[in-house]
């Protein structure tokens, strides 16, 4: 008996509670913003992610695994490693290593040159370390990185300063004797440095 | 072996269902995957009378553990030394197949086991992390759908060239990841951080220089492609993604992020990825992808006929929204606006499409597109006006087909040296 009574007064309260509800929600959906409305413990709602200002996922990385893999270098000098390197050397790797791709003594391979041809024989002039190239960093940061093409990174650090200096000697930016090392090497100016300019297209009606 | 599985047989577009040409003049029509009765998945030809049998009087294939596509349709990439592009005249919508999707790579496609692959952020950070696949799967995680286009995919010269060959270095997916703002605020990016490096892990070990402003805006580290993991062609197992910007910036197989001060200039944003302008000078670090479009159908090689032809093609924009298509029907004199499919989406293909009555006169057709920032598809003649006669990365001209009174389509090559 009590327990009916109970259900039949909850069923009022529960009816009364919904249709109040609607109302309320019927005029407050004309009168009021969305995050003003009092919280309907039955309404959908979809809040905005609780972004943490961390996740704690991932792990530390230590230095020795971020030296492991940082080989870049910047025209700055920074990330060039110790070691040094002449042109004279560098022929030498070059033509066993290198010369079967680019050509002898760097010029009209089947992949590139890299040496400007004083007397081009086409009328358009190739694109090389010497005329197109504007930091001699880039030169050793390419080599290691990812020369000689069939074997990617076998090269000494060693090597690549001599194949530098090489090709730096070869388009004749530096001299014969001169040595190439994380000191002299970011110094080296490149008849390329003022050839770029930074990107001005910005959409809009005028084709750049 | 009893062939009780005919999943696949490789051909496309049979116009006109002669066999011969259906076949490539082989004797056996096809290739079909078929499996055994071991349940072993084998590669077989199909016999030529197998395809023409009366198909509602013989039990189908079973369910299978992968789809494969028709017998009779050929879709497929066309590869060169150092890329493979897209077929977009085979393409529906916007969604590229992920197994047509373009390649370009400098060293090959890397075979990476994700379980040793990981991602590594320093430089000028608060803390320098090392993030596994599994790591970058947990935080909240976005997708988009949105192409890539090489910068360097304009071929002209021939009148013998289908819009894959003209321009099918591009392609669109829906890119699952985590957004790299996601990870910069995971590892503290330090406020004098204005340039970072991102570096893949393969053999080229690839490097760009890509303004941290991007990264904040709407970089992803994209570790999924229509619903599935990247492809290793794309990525595997997980990709830098820069929604409109040229694709050689969005490095695949990604190891590693480093913040810098200043750009590293690499071989492959000064040597490569520059493109002349006027007056001897050159154009570096030119990110966004200039809007464009391309008629792919009809297109050559296709013969019309005439009647009604629905005119259809792509069109998008490296800055946003493409909001208008036009398409001309005589030779660039009257152009009208052309029909958009949705979705129109950021920075990402759109399909159009233009009915068209041909009554057999020689003419030519051409689209052009304008995306919301006010720009308009420019001619050959424009782009050679504004940069010089030389060409190179970022070029987006107008292109037109030829249709030549039996119904032939050619591209129009033009020069203006």
């Amino acid at each position: 008996m009590n327990k009916q009574r109970y259900l039949l007064g909850l069923a009022a309260l529960l009816f009364f509670g919904i249709a109040l509800q609607a109302c309320y929600q019927a005029m407050s959906k004309e009168s009021e913003p969305l995050q003003n409305r009092p919280v309907q413990s039955n309404e959908p709602k979809v809040l905005a992610d609780t972004v943490p200002s961390s996740f704690g996922y991932g792990r530390n990385a230590t230095q020795a695994e971020i030296d492991r893999l940082d080989i870049d270098v910047r025209p700055d000098g920074k990330g060039l490693p110790k070691g040094e390197g002449i042109s004279a050397k560098g022929k030498v790797i070059f033509e066993e290593k290198c010369v079967a791709c680019h050509g002898a003594g760097g010029i009209g391979g089947p992949n590139g040159s890299l040496v400007t041809n004083k007397t081009p024989t086409d009328k358009r002039r190739e694109k090389t370390i010497g005329n197109y190239w504007p930091y001699a960093t880039t030169v050793f940061d390419y080599v290691r990185r990812a020369m000689p093409f069939n074997e990617p990174g076998s090269l000494s650090n060693e090597e690549v300063y001599h194949l530098t200096a090489y090709l730096l000697n070869a388009n004749g930016i530096i001299d014969e004797k001169d040595v190439i090392n994380a000191q002299t090497l970011p110094k080296v100016e490149m008849p390329a440095k003022n050839l770029f300019v930074p990107d001005d297209r910005k959409g809009g009606a005028e084709i750049r | 072996m009893k062939i009780d599985k005919i999943i696949e047989i490789t051909q496309r577009f049979p116009e006109k269902l002669s066999r011969r040409k259906l076949l490539g003049g082989a004797a056996t029509a096809a290739v079909a995957i078929v499996q055994t009765a071991k349940g072993q998945t084998i590669q077989k030809a199909v016999p030529e009378n197998a395809i023409y049998e009366d198909p509602t009087k013989k039990l189908g294939t079973l369910a299978g553990e992968i789809g494969t596509r028709s017998p009779f349709v050929k879709s497929v990439k066309k590869p060169s030394d150092i890329s493979s592009r897209s077929p977009l005249q085979d393409f529906y919508g916007i969604i590229t197949p992920s197994d047509l999707h373009f390649e370009r790579h400098h060293a090959g496609v890397p075979v990476i086991n994700p379980n040793k692959h990981e991602l590594v952020i320093h430089g000028l950070v608060e803390k320098p992390l090392v993030f596994t696949l599994a790591d970058l799967k947990r935080f909240p995680s976005v997708s988009r759908i949105a192409f890539i286009e090489c910068s360097g995919n304009f071929r002209g010269g021939k009148e013998n060239l289908t819009p894959q060959e003209i321009c099918g270095l591009t392609s669109q997916s829906e890119w699952t990841g985590v957004k790299l703002s996601t990870l910069f605020r995971e590892v503290g990016v330090k406020p004098n951080a204005s340039w970072f490096l991102a570096e893949g892990g393969d053999a080229a070990v690839m490097t760009r220089s890509i303004p941290v402003k991007k990264g904040w805006e709407d970089s992803i580290i994209a570790y999924a492609q229509n619903g599935e993991p990247i492809r290793p062609e794309q990525g595997y197992p997980f990709r830098l993604f820069n929604p409109g910007w040229e694709g050689n910036t969005s490095v695949k197989w990604l190891r590693r992020l480093e913040l810098s001060d200043t750009p590293y200039y690499t071989r492959e944003e000064t040597s490569k990825y520059t493109e002349p302008i006027k007056d001897g000078k050159f154009r570096i670090f030119s990110f966004d992808i200039d809007a464009r479009s391309i008629i792919t159908f009809p297109s050559f090689p296709q013969q019309v006929e005439k009647g009604w032809i629905e005119i259809r093609g792509l069109a998008w924009s490296g800055r946003g929204k493409v909001v208008k298509v036009e398409v001309s029907t005589d030779a660039g004199k009257n152009w009208q606006i052309a029909q958009l499919n949705d979705p129109i989406l950021d920075k990402a293909h759109v399909q159009f499409r233009h009915l068209w009555q041909w009554k057999g006169e020689e003419t030519e057709i051409l689209s052009r597109v304008t995306d919301e920032t006010g720009y308009t598809q420019p001619t050959l003649k424009q782009l050679f006006e504004a940069r010089g006669n030389d060409g190179g990365y970022h070029m987006n001209p107008i292109t037109a087909w030829q249709i030549k009174k039996d119904g032939k389509v050619l591209f129009k090559p033009e020069t203006f040296k």
